[in-house]
């Protein structure tokens, strides 16, 4: 079975701070780490490997540095790694992020399962990984928090749903993106770090990848983003009094207003 | 402090360190409080390849020595030294084959001590036998190309979680000190069970058991090293490991020493924090010393050891002396600088006080160690080179 894991570096989470005059992450002087929740994609892909053998490989899309962050996954488990990097990939929404993750995912032969994490701390969305699937023609299942079974053309899956659960059978080759209730992430090990150390990690560029330089990068991505800041939560309770016809016509109108009916 | 140490000898501590925190940590006081073994760490460790650093690469380790497993033991011990004592009796109980196993020996058991599939544990101990280890009445009688074990040994450390035991017994009793021999006996061997698991003062998350012998057929293919040379055999054996006590002496009392001085910071009394205060300044000033100093003397002797010499009981039970005789000491300073407080168990410091306690005793008691320390100096007439 092959099996792909993409992983993203991201910003230490403790120390995120936002540059107000440009809204975007303050970068400089923060630790990079592996985003927690791909550490699962990652651990879940090694175990199925253990399970069904085959092989994994950890993709990642950023800069130079966040080789970093695949020698580590190779410590962890991965069997090969694979670096998206170039200048033209930079400035990249979700959308054009998930479109150069299917150009590796293709390059790199047939492929049954690419497990992601079900978002990143630093961008947030959950985007990338139903987005990746709908460029790769793949099956899409999301909050997964077990995987039960493969056999050959099917899996079945347990997700997550809030305040229940589904069990869900999906066709192969597929894109799950993966919950922290899935499984403990291993530690490296020390074989794993020697070979980490000295293994070869491929960067693959624009010409590598051969993809449309109109949907890589800041040109390829359809989202700007204008403002960030933190949400005000504000939850509002009316409770109604009196006797209930009045309560019902009054909730009637009310939705009404909100057009929610 | 600069300690010079490799790449892949800062690696393994690293490592260490974070199985010790990030898996050890949130369990064990519930390990102490349960006195449970604790197989799910020790699946952590043999997956993060801990089993491998002190078996050699031919057989699927990685080649460490005295000081590497130092390392781990310090960083392990720092956070828990009961489940770093189960880490230390395996590689205790797999140094008999590395150092006199024969290749057949070596390639059977070896690799699976490295992958952390079978742990190991080392019986020399009975109670007639603790200081004066020539005192064992274990037997083992040669019959039909076998050797007959009868006798029980007494606190043995992994004892019934084990799968592999280095067992010392008597081949030829009238011959005394040159009258034993060292097997390896495996598990489920008939004629081989265990005796009620030890309630301990600390080192609480280790198992100590009896084992008992009673017409114990093992084949002789399982003795390790020549008849007779069971007692050099265990000696040396000692020599090479006391100075893993020393450093798990000495992570217990890193341990000790930094929850002291977050306290101290902490706790206010008369408006400051008393870290302020000269008298509580002066412990702990004491305490660091006392830490750096034996860490130093550990890794000097481990690296003696490993240097190839040929001879150092003194070293190294001038290793384990210093340092546990440390931990004692800074482990009790610690309670009394966090006050009632340290008292409870709540906070880690009396259950490190209670641990450091047996590195005084086991593996040689101190006082044993100073005698054996004495005789080498009136050999060598306490000059140095």
């Amino acid at each position: 079975m092959n099996i792909a894991v993409c992983l993203k570096q991201v910003p230490g989470t403790t120390k995120v701070e936002i540059d107000p005059q440009t809204n975007t992450l303050v970068r400089q002087g923060i630790e990079n780490i592996v985003n927690p929740f791909d550490t699962y994609a990652l651990e879940e892909g090694v175990r199925l490997r253990e399970r069904y053998g085959g092989k994994v490989t950890a993709i990642s899309m950023g800069p130079p540095q966040a080789e970093a962050i695949l020698r580590d996954a190779l410590a962890t488990g991965a069997d090969e790694a694979v670096l998206l990097s170039d200048a033209a990939f930079a400035g990249a929404d979700t959308w054009a992020t998930a479109y150069t993750l299917s150009r590796a995912v293709d390059k790199l032969g047939p492929c049954d399962i690419v497990i992601c994490g079900r978002q990143t701390i630093d961008g947030d969305t959950g985007q990338v990984g139903p987005e990746l699937a709908e460029i790769l023609g793949f099956t899409f299942v999301s909050y997964v928090s077990q995987v039960e079974e493969i056999d050959g053309e099917h899996m079945r899956l347990k997700r997550l749903m809030g305040e229940r659960y589904e069990i869900l059978e999906a066709l192969l080759p597929a894109v799950i993106t993966v919950v922290k209730e899935i499984n403990t992430p291993r530690l490296p090990s020390l074989r794993g770090m020697a070979k980490a150390k000295s293994a070869t990690i491929p960067v693959w560029g624009a010409e590598e990848l051969e993809v449309d330089g109109n949907k890589i990068g800041l040109t390829g991505s359809a989202t700007r983003v204008i403002k960030v800041f933190f949400p005000q939560r504000t939850q509002r309770a009316e409770i109604l009094e009196g006797e209930l016809p009045g309560q019902v016509d009054y909730l009637i109108d009310r939705l009404r207003e909100a057009n929610l009916i | 402090m600069e300690y010079f140490l490799s790449e892949q000898q800062r690696e393994i501590k690293s490592l260490a360190r974070r199985i010790a925190e990030e898996r050890i940590l949130p369990v064990r006081a519930e390990l102490d409080e349960n006195e449970e073994f604790p197989w799910a760490i020790t699946k952590d460790m043999a997956d993060s390849d801990m089993f491998r650093v002190f078996i050699p690469e031919e057989y699927e380790g990685l080649g460490g020595g005295c000081l590497e497993l130092c390392l781990v033991m310090e960083e392990l011990s720092r956070v828990c030294s009961g489940v770093a004592l189960g880490y230390a009796a395996t590689a205790l109980g797999s140094y008999s084959l590395v150092e006199y196993g024969t290749e057949e020996q070596k390639k059977k058991y070896l690799p699976l001590i490295a992958s952390g599939e079978k742990l190991t544990a080392f019986a020399l101990t009975e109670s007639t036998a603790g200081s004066d280890a020539t005192n064992i009445k274990t037997t083992a009688v040669p019959e039909d190309g076998n050797y007959i074990i009868n006798g029980t040994k007494q606190f043995i450390t992994n004892g019934g979680d084990a799968e592999l035991y280095t067992v010392v017994a008597l081949t030829n009793p009238e011959k005394g000190i040159r009258g034993a021999s060292t097997f390896l006996v495996e598990k489920d061997t008939p004629g081989f069970s265990f005796g009620k698991k030890e309630k301990k003062m600390g080192v609480r998350a280790s198992s100590t058991r009896e084992l008992v012998f009673r017409n114990c057929s093992v084949p002789r293919e399982n003795m390790i090293g020549r008849e007779g040379m069971g007692f050099p055999i265990v000696m040396r054996l000692l020599d090479r490991s006391r100075p893993g006590v020393g450093a798990q002496s000495v992570g217990i009392a890193q341990g000790a020493l930094e929850a002291a001085v977050d306290y101290a910071r902490e706790r206010v009394q008369f408006e400051h924090p008393i870290i302020a205060l000269q008298a509580v300044q002066q412990m702990l000033a004491d305490m660091a010393i006392g830490v750096e100093a034996a860490r130093l003397l550990v890794y000097g002797v481990a690296r003696t050891i490993d240097s190839g010499a040929k001879s150092y009981t003194e070293e190294s039970a001038m290793a384990k002396v210093f340092a546990s005789d440390m931990a004692m000491r800074v482990t009790t300073d610690a309670v009394q600088v966090m006050g009632g407080a340290g008292y409870m168990r709540d906070y880690p410091v009396e259950k490190m006080m209670r641990d450091a306690k047996i590195t005084q005793i086991y593996e040689g008691s101190n006082q044993t160690l100073r005698t054996a320390i004495a005789f080498e100096l009136r050999k060598r007439k306490g000059r140095r080179e």
